[in-house]
């Protein structure tokens, strides 16, 4: 499948019908082949548009640009002008965005394509500033419906269950199993933590649920701590989010206020009140064990897993460490059932997932669609494709500890799933891409640059292994390395998934192995460049 | 504060924010969250306010929210305005939120040429 830099929406219809748009179509199509932009530009028939009376209409993508009333002698200058010259012919009746004539958000390409928005439904439209906004807005409703019908705790864990909600910070673990392990785990005091750490790079999603929604998050886990069985929560915030620490401490003062937090919760007798932690901007202190040391007051290193944190957590209680996504899925579970939550996404990876796009793209941002939107359609539906023109090359996916992967691969689907059968993983939900002219072996050079710089260097093989990695990285880099710098650093990688002590170190693998396995001509090249070898 | 209080609290404020309901007709939302704000949204905020008290548009609200994820698009202003689509705008310098002002709250007509989004 070719990559097209341009698609030509031609909308059918009644009315298009009788102005004679297959006549233009053949013409654009008969035109485009002619000027040989037949690899580059796409003519794509549509369902109507919605425009009326306004003839046979083109919609250029990505520039979405609407052409109304064309006329078969126009085509020759829209292709000539517009496809080949980039210059949008003035003489022809154009509406960029033809709001008078009753153009709906027809939006295929950008950004503001239509998405399925369920954490970041709302966080766009209401003051985060605002208790009462967020309350007019359905702010605080499922807890509303909890205590008004009764639930129980187990109820809730139950109705989680069924959603099939999994954790979005990385391993997709089902949440509902966690708070029921949670609440089984014998302790008097038990916790839920909001891991709010976002240290993958390239990754802001929890930042604009935090900043643009905390009342959800506060919700979220207060319902959170009544199903487990905790009076008491934490949030973890990456100490750089200046703006998300803020809001969220309005955002419990509120709450406070308004006792949705406190000694008892709208005086239903429950007890559960929150408290920031502001991190230190260690990668590590994203792992949940880490991040607990941290909470402790103890330096971020890792625990050794079993026991996991649902028995042996803070202070060793048990407790629930969930991810600001997957918490702020909470609050429309509860409000609209299971059943609703599952008819988004796959069987297996029911709901949404936040993707922020970054890198070579035209149009960098975040966007929410549902779990199993494929990768292509992320980056070139939404993400405007690759700028200035410039071809694909590759997408890390992830973040630091994502994969590589190559243009082959662009039609996978974004869940779990598929990801993994593709020796893939969906991470954090970044989307990085990179253009022809990137250099992978460069790129390897820096995810291994934050790595070494990372390591907590509490366990060998992670310690002296990232350090290793990223010498022979950089020899490759300056062009003093050799072929067989490439297997070793292959098997440095997967010594370190083998024993190291903690996922940061055992993860070092994916990146490494994916840039070699997918590109190892490139490492070839650079090492081919050695006197040495 | 009990259940009831609650429920009680959200009717009303729901009422409020319905701008048919209220003194309000059009409602001006300006995204700020960290890239917004880092983009100039404090400053597009100011203008508006300003343009605003100028021209001495008493119906207007003008308030903020976070951010939708239109990185590249920020200082991104939202105009909702009952009976009509609500339009939204990308890269709202000083001079457009003006702009914004003058054409689209004054006289009905939206500034198209920064208009990014056009819903419902
Ligand atoms: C090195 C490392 C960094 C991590 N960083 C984060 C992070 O920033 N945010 C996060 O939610 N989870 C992070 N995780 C995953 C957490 O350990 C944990 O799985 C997650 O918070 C569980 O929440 P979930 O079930 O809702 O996904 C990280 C894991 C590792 C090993």
């Amino acid at each position: 499948m070719s990559i097209y830099r341009t698609h030509i929406l031609v909308p059918v219809d009644e009315g298009t019908v009788q102005a004679g748009v297959f006549e233009v179509k053949r013409r654009l199509e008969q035109k485009i082949t002619e000027q040989g932009l037949g690899n580059e530009v796409k003519v794509v028939e549509s369902g109507t548009v919605g425009i009326v009376g306004k003839g046979v209409i083109l919609v250029v993508y990505p520039e979405r640009m609407y052409y109304t009333n064309v006329r078969p002698g126009d085509v020759s200058l829209i292709v000539e002008e517009h496809l080949l010259k980039g210059r949008i012919p003035p003489t022809l009746k154009y509406a960029s965005l033809d709001i008078q004539g009753g153009l709906k958000s027809l939006h295929n390409t950008g950004l503001t394509r239509e998405q399925k928005r369920v954490v970041l439904d709302k966080s766009w439209k209401m003051s985060p500033e605002d208790i009462r906004e967020v309350l007019a807005t359905g702010g605080y409703k499922a807890v509303e419906k909890i205590f008004t019908e009764k639930m129980t705790p187990e109820a809730v864990i139950d109705l989680i269950k069924q959603s099939g909600l999994r954790g979005r910070g990385g391993a997709g673990f089902p949440t509902g199993l966690k708070w029921e392990a949670t609440r089984k785990a014998a302790g008097d005091q038990k916790y839920i933590i909001c891991n709010a750490d976002e240290g993958e790079p390239g990754t802001f999603k929890d930042r604009l649920i935090l900043e643009g929604d905390p009342h959800k998050l506060i919700e979220a886990m207060v319902i959170g701590g009544y199903a487990i069985g905790a009076t008491k929560g934490y949030i973890y915030v990456r100490g750089e989010y200046g703006l998300s620490i803020q809001r969220m401490q309005q955002a419990i003062d509120q709450a406070r206020e308004y006792s949705l937090l406190g000694p008892s919760v709208l005086e239903t007798g429950f007890a559960f009140d929150l408290q920031i932690k502001i991190g230190a901007g260690a990668y590590i202190c994203g792992d949940e064990t880490a991040l607990i040391e941290s909470l402790e007051g103890k330096r971020g290193n890792p625990r050794i897993k079993p026991p996991y944190p649902v028995t042996n957590g803070l202070w060793q209680m048990p407790t629930a460490v969930n991810n600001v996504e997957t918490l702020a899925n909470i609050p429309e579970i509860v409000n609209r059932g299971a059943a609703w939550f599952r008819t988004m996404g796959t069987d297996k990876c029911s709901g949404t997932k936040v993707f922020t796009i970054l890198g070579h793209v035209e149009q960098p941002g975040l966007i929410e669609v549902e779990m199993g939107t494929p990768l292509r359609e992320i980056i070139f539906a939404y993400g405007g494709g690759v700028a200035g023109g410039k071809k694909f090359k590759a997408a890390l996916l992830g973040g630091a500890s994502g994969v590589f992967l190559p243009e082959k691969l662009l039609d996978v689907h974004m869940d779990f799933e598929s990801l993994k059968e593709n020796k893939a993983v969906l991470g954090s939900g970044a989307v990085l891409v990179m253009n022809e002219a990137t250099s992978i072996p460069d790129m390897l050079f820096s995810i291994l640059k934050f790595y070494a710089h990372e390591t907590c260097g509490q366990c060998a093989p992670c310690r002296i292994g990232t350090h290793q990695l990223l010498q022979l990285a950089w020899k490759l880099r300056e062009g003093q390395g050799r072929v067989e710098d490439i297997d070793t650093m292959l098997n440095l990688a997967e010594t370190m998934q083998r024993t190291s002590l903690c996922p940061l170190g055992q993860s070092v693998v994916a990146p490494v192995k994916s840039a070699i396995d997918n590109f190892r001509d490139e490492f070839e090249r650079a090492a081919g460049h050695s006197e040495i070898s | 504060m009990k259940l009831e209080d609650l429920r009680k609290i959200r009717e009303k404020t729901e009422k409020e924010m319905v701008l048919r309901d209220g003194k309000a007709r059009v409602r001006v939302v300006v995204g700020m969250g960290t890239s917004g704000i880092a983009a100039g949204a404090r400053d597009t905020m100011k203008a508006l306010l300003d343009e605003i008290a100028k021209r001495e548009l008493k119906d207007v609200i003008v308030s903020q929210a976070g951010e939708r994820g239109l990185s590249s698009s920020e200082p991104v202003v939202t105009v909702f305005e009952e009976g009509k689509p609500s339009v939204v705008y990308g890269n709202v310098t000083i001079d457009i939120a003006r702009k914004i002002v003058a054409e689209h709250l004054v006289n009905g007509n939206p500034v198209s040429d920064s208009v990014i989004e056009v819903n419902g």
